[in-house]
């Protein structure tokens, strides 16, 4: 492990991980804008041109604000949830491949911080630890409402990451392979694994967005039944924390989706550019496409919110159990069919 | 370096598993449990076990430890509500921790003789090899333990259907 590889590996990360927040920033305000554009309002304009500084208002209000630790409260706990919540948020970027190898003065560097061989399994495992945050936060609150917020956070999760991982189980078995890489370089230019996986998609978009608590599956939230939820009991940057950590969440789900399912950072026509912009500009191009899906699927999930009303709690357990794993067990079968035949002739 | 890490994440679980045992409150011990899952998922890691590391980390730390949690905050038991044992169940306890150590001192012993087993392959854990050689050689008591675990859920769902009269 020579010096120079540990020092690119670390720029690589903190180029993603200033990104990550800088993207989850402005989601929020993106957040507030698609609200106002969808219920024909203005949204914050006052921040800067447009509002475009207010996020940073937001941030500087969450810091400079009174930090309220509730009495007989587990005091370690409660400050380990956000924490949490924050850490198990960015660590998914680790595995996602952000453009193909660049070249800078003869060098070639992988645009990924790590690929591992079950780098499937890695995003995977991070998903379904994204639940402690609210979990032990919520039990920490020593609050009733908290409690049964975390306990549906919970419930919520477990059911929902059975649909997912057996999307997933169909999605492997059209690649071959559990590297997200070699994922992404098999969809070159437009073989999109959506196209072969269009119901294995759709359980899993439905599955990203139960398992980052967006509406309409933001039940551990729900403000007509639980005041706040999980985070109730919390104030200034814990609070801040956990609704960052939902839009890292939204971020990171978005890239990999897009990674899984839309191509990663290939397009149409991508041949054509590389030749035309050649092997240090192509691969950026390259991620400028990546980001652009990404935006697109960000967009989607704020669409989503502020279209369709909440479940009711029955109602997300019947879509999880009675639905989606059926049609997830339904989709591998009939994938398997497909590629047992198309072997054969 | 292998070696000096494993010493440095052997203690870890040592040291987390005791802690299991030792908090007053149960919550406190499905926490630390999680993280003496996380330290074997380092293990495994250690030995080259992608496969392995990465499924214990979904299995055990995201989906059993999660219920454990949610089984025990439902009931959210605390000091007050739990009741005395008596002390019958103590010297029960004491009987059966006896006898669990001369068990482990037994097997311990036992150690000494054999070799350690040295992997032909030590790219075995990785999800190819491992796939092959479930999916081969091991192909009959692969799908025999799936069935077992099949049933296990068709017993659990069994159990919750009340009979209807």
């Amino acid at each position: 492990m020579d010096i120079s590889f540990v020092i690119e590996k670390f720029i690589l990360v903190a180029i993603i991980f200033g990104i990550s927040l800088l993207i989850a920033m402005y989601s929020t305000y993106a957040e507030r804008k698609v609200a106002a554009f969808l219920q024909d309002r203005l949204g914050p304009d006052r921040a800067g041109p447009f509002g475009i500084l207010q996020p940073l208002a937001d941030g500087v209000k969450m810091f400079m604000k009174e930090e309220i630790v509730p009495a007989n409260s587990s005091k370690w706990l409660f400050m380990v949830g956000p924490g949490l919540a924050m850490l198990t948020a960015c660590i998914g970027t680790a595995v996602i491949p952000w453009g193909s190898a660049m070249t800078i003065g003869g060098k070639v560097i992988p645009l990924q911080v790590t690929d591992i061989n079950v780098g499937i399994l890695y995003i995977f495992g991070v998903v379904s630890l994204g639940v402690y945050g609210v979990m032990i936060g919520g039990w920490a609150s020593n609050n009733k409402y908290s409690l049964l917020s975390a306990i549906r956070a919970a419930s919520q999760n477990i059911s929902y990451e059975i649909a997912m991982g057996l999307s997933i189980i169909a999605l492997l078995l059209v690649t071959g392979t559990m590297s997200l890489k070699e994922i992404t370089e098999q969809q070159h230019g437009w073989h999109w694994n959506v196209l072969y996986q269009p119901l294995g998609f759709l359980i899993f978009m439905v599955c990203s967005f139960a398992e980052t608590n967006r509406a309409p599956f933001d039940l551990p939230e729900c403000e007509t039944e639980l005041i706040g939820g999980y985070h109730t009991e919390y104030s200034s940057m814990k609070l801040g924390f956990y609704l960052f950590a939902e839009y890292i969440n939204m971020f990171v789900s978005s890239a990999v989706m897009a990674t899984l399912y839309f191509g990663g950072y290939n397009y149409p026509g991508m041949d054509f550019m590389a030749q035309l912009l050649g092997p240090t500009w192509a691969p950026l191009f390259g991620t400028a496409v990546f980001f652009a899906k990404i935006f697109a699927f960000i967009f989607f999930f704020m669409w989503v919110r502020w279209t369709i009303p909440r479940f009711r709690y029955d109602q997300l357990m019947h879509l999880g159990w009675k639905v989606l794993i059926p049609l997830a067990i339904a989709n591998i079968i009939i994938t398997g069919i497909v590629i047992a035949f198309l072997e054969k002739f | 370096m292998g070696t000096s890490v494993f010493y440095v994440v052997a203690a870890l679980s040592i040291f987390f598993s005791l802690m299991v045992i030792f908090s007053k409150n149960p919550v406190h011990s499905v926490l630390y449990l999680i993280v003496t899952f996380f330290t074997f998922t380092v293990h495994y890691i250690l030995l080259n076990a992608q496969f392995l590391a990465v499924v214990n980390f979904i299995v055990y730390m995201g989906a059993i430890m999660v219920l454990f949690l949610f089984v025990l905050m439902l009931l959210n038991l605390n000091k007050d509500n739990e009741p005395s044992k008596s002390n019958l169940i103590k010297v029960v306890g004491i009987i059966a921790g006896c006898c669990l150590v001369v068990t482990l001192v037994g097997s311990l012993k036992a150690t000494a003789i054999s070799n350690p087993l040295i992997l032909k392959n030590p790219d075995l854990g990785l999800v190819k090899n491992l796939g092959k050689e479930l999916f081969g050689p091991f192909m009959l008591p692969f799908e025999l333990s799936s069935i077992l675990l099949l049933t296990a859920m068709v017993g659990a769902v069994l159990l919750t259907k009340k009979e209807k009269v």
